[in-house]
């Protein structure tokens, strides 16, 4: 249920997306991204959802040949994402994320939750230890480490570690924050942790959230868009999406008829 | 019961099979042993013999304390090691932040053109050019028109040069080995280029890059043509100006100017001499070398094994 007065936090206009090779993996994609609400992106392998979700921070042009065209509009100050001018640096600033495997960095739980305050130039330690705490306790496992914040993050267990790496992407306050297949390397129980607090994150900035698991999104996501080949086929309101699809490519993978 | 006896048959058949395979298992494993026994014991004979040959000298504290002489009996070894240490402090000056700046740039900032592929093809190149035209390339550089004479900074620039290239090929393996996923992490929450190497990627491949450093001293440490192409004297018996000095600013640097003999050179001059009062001395100091190189590499392996202790990806 689209309600009229829900608003957008960005929006994709005509993306395409050519990698280096000259293969072009988006094909003219629009798609809204509404606030303080979650987007889940599905889709068989391949067809370009990771793709896309990666676009948000610019992490493509950590490797040379790739090609943007088209707008990712950030509101409300209409800042085009991909524009020539802006700095990819200023997006990671605003747009954060998390992925697919838990990647803390070798060093102590403490030292990654503040890098992204370090990295913004934060020196005070009283502001960064109060912002490591709220990271930490926004995602959930501040009562599991704070009695060792300085042993090494490596000494964690899967699905904590990713709820490290959650709270490093939490500290710096992102207005949007991504999601790249966050449990697919986790167990049961670390899957429905990670989804809760999702859905707890939703309360305070937008998430886009890549996922190959149909249940996954049903579950926690507000909207739903389907991607086959680089291209959106469908999206709507994960109600919808799920109950009544408009389309029949879109029943056919939910219903696990392919896929 | 028919069926039962051709599986039974069959099974024998399969079980001769995988004995005869297997057999390859075990003659390639003894070939291996054998060759890698013929090495070591190559290298423990020749460790063995210099310490039988050298025993009087090397059971003698006067040995480490004393310069050399004319005479077999009072000669020593203390201004080699004075000097292998000094040109060994020059080498890690020069070939290190060098050697690490050249790969990082290579690897993190160089655009893949034709230039880099350019450059990958000489540096590796370099790795396996003979000692001995270092040596000359020193002589020209760094003796006649840079004019430093026969000095501890010839040697130890000529050294540098020389272990250049294992620093760079060090560095490059080290920093490929970190995982693309944490250099992802560190870009994500909005970290320049030079943040994610000087604040990630070094840290983390300084155990491979400390191990890179440290063979390619050993191998410096041991090295002999390079020197006497520079014209290292073979006959010193004064110590360089010490570094350090008592009065401010408390350091010193004449001692780079200075002449200078190091261990190889040392051995080789006591070897070239005909009597055989001598060749005890050489086979002394022989040992010292192989020992000196054996307690680098085991500092490297040991340094390894900690930080990568420390650091694992999952």
């Amino acid at each position: 249920m689209v309600t009229v007065t829900t608003p957008l936090k960005a929006e994709s206009r005509d993306l395409n997306f050519i990698y280096n090779g000259g293969h072009r993996a988006l094909k003219g994609i629009n798609m809204p991204l509404y606030e303080k609400k979650i987007t889940a992106l599905i889709g068989p392998s391949g067809c370009g959802k990771s793709t896309f979700l990666r676009c948000f921070n610019r992490m493509h042009d950590l490797y040379p040949g790739n090609k943007y065209e088209g707008q990712i509009v950030m509101h409300p100050d209409n800042t085009n994402v991909l524009g020539a001018g802006v700095d990819p640096i200023e997006v990671r600033m605003r747009i954060s994320m998390v992925f697919q495997k838990p990647n803390p960095f070798p060093k102590s739980i403490y030292e990654n939750v503040a890098y992204g305050l370090r990295v913004r130039g934060e020196r005070n330690k009283r502001i960064i230890d109060d912002k490591v705490e709220e990271a930490l306790k926004g995602a959930a496992i501040w009562d599991e480490v704070k009695d060792r914040l300085h042993d090494l993050a490596f000494n964690l267990s899967g699905g904590q570690q990713q709820r490290l790496c959650i709270a490093r992407a939490l500290a710096t306050d992102p207005e949007i924050m991504l999601f790249d297949e966050p449990t697919s390397a986790l167990d049961p129980i670390a899957t429905a942790n990670i989804e809760e607090l999702m859905t707890e994150l939703r309360d305070r900035l937008t998430i886009l959230v890549v996922t190959h698991n149909m249940q996954q999104a049903a579950r926690i996501s507000d909207y739903t868009a389907y991607m086959y080949l680089g291209e959106m086929m469908e999206y709507g309101d994960t109600d919808r999406i799920f109950t009544n699809p408009t389309r029949k490519e879109t029943e056919d993978y939910i219903t696990g008829k392919f896929g | 019961m028919n069926t039962e006896a051709s599986t039974l048959k069959d099974l024998d058949a399969v079980r001769s099979m995988i004995k005869r395979h297997k057999l390859n298992d075990y003659i390639f494993g003894a070939v291996g042993l054998s060759f890698i026994m013929l090495i070591l014991l190559t290298l423990l004979v020749l460790f063995i013999d210099l310490i039988i040959d050298g025993y009087p000298k090397l059971m003698s504290w006067d040995f480490f304390t004393s310069f050399p002489s004319r005479r077999a009996a009072s000669a020593g070894l203390l201004s080699a090691l004075v000097g292998s240490a000094l040109v060994m402090i020059i080498t890690f000056v020069s070939a290190v932040p060098m050697g690490v700046a050249a790969a990082i740039y290579l690897e993190e900032y160089a655009k893949k053109n034709w230039l880099s592929e350019v450059i990958e093809v000489n540096v590796t190149n370099l790795a396996a050019v003979p000692s001995i035209i270092y040596g000359l390339l020193a002589l020209g550089l760094f003796v006649y028109i840079l004019d430093f004479g026969t000095s501890i900074l010839t040697a130890g620039l000529t050294l540098g040069l020389l272990i250049l290239p294992v620093v760079i090929v060090a560095t490059r393996e080290a920093i490929r080995g970190i995982p693309v996923a944490i250099r992802e992490a560190a870009y994500a929450v909005g970290a320049t280029k030079w943040q994610v190497v000087s604040q990630h990627v070094v840290r983390y491949a300084t155990g491979g890059i400390l191990t890179g450093v440290i063979i390619g001293m050993a191998r410096a440490i041991g090295e002999t043509a390079p020197v006497i192409t520079i014209g290292a004297l073979t006959f010193i018996a004064f110590l360089p100006p010490s570094p350090v000095t008592t009065s401010a600013p408390f350091l010193n640097f004449d001692w780079l100017w200075s002449g200078f003999t190091v261990l190889p050179i040392q051995m080789f001059s006591w070897l070239s001499r005909p009597g055989a009062d001598f060749h005890v001395n050489a086979a002394a100091a022989g040992a010292v070398i192989i020992v000196v190189t054996l307690l680098m590499n085991g500092i490297a392996i040991r340094m390894r094994y900690n930080i990568r202790k420390k650091i694992k990806w999952q």
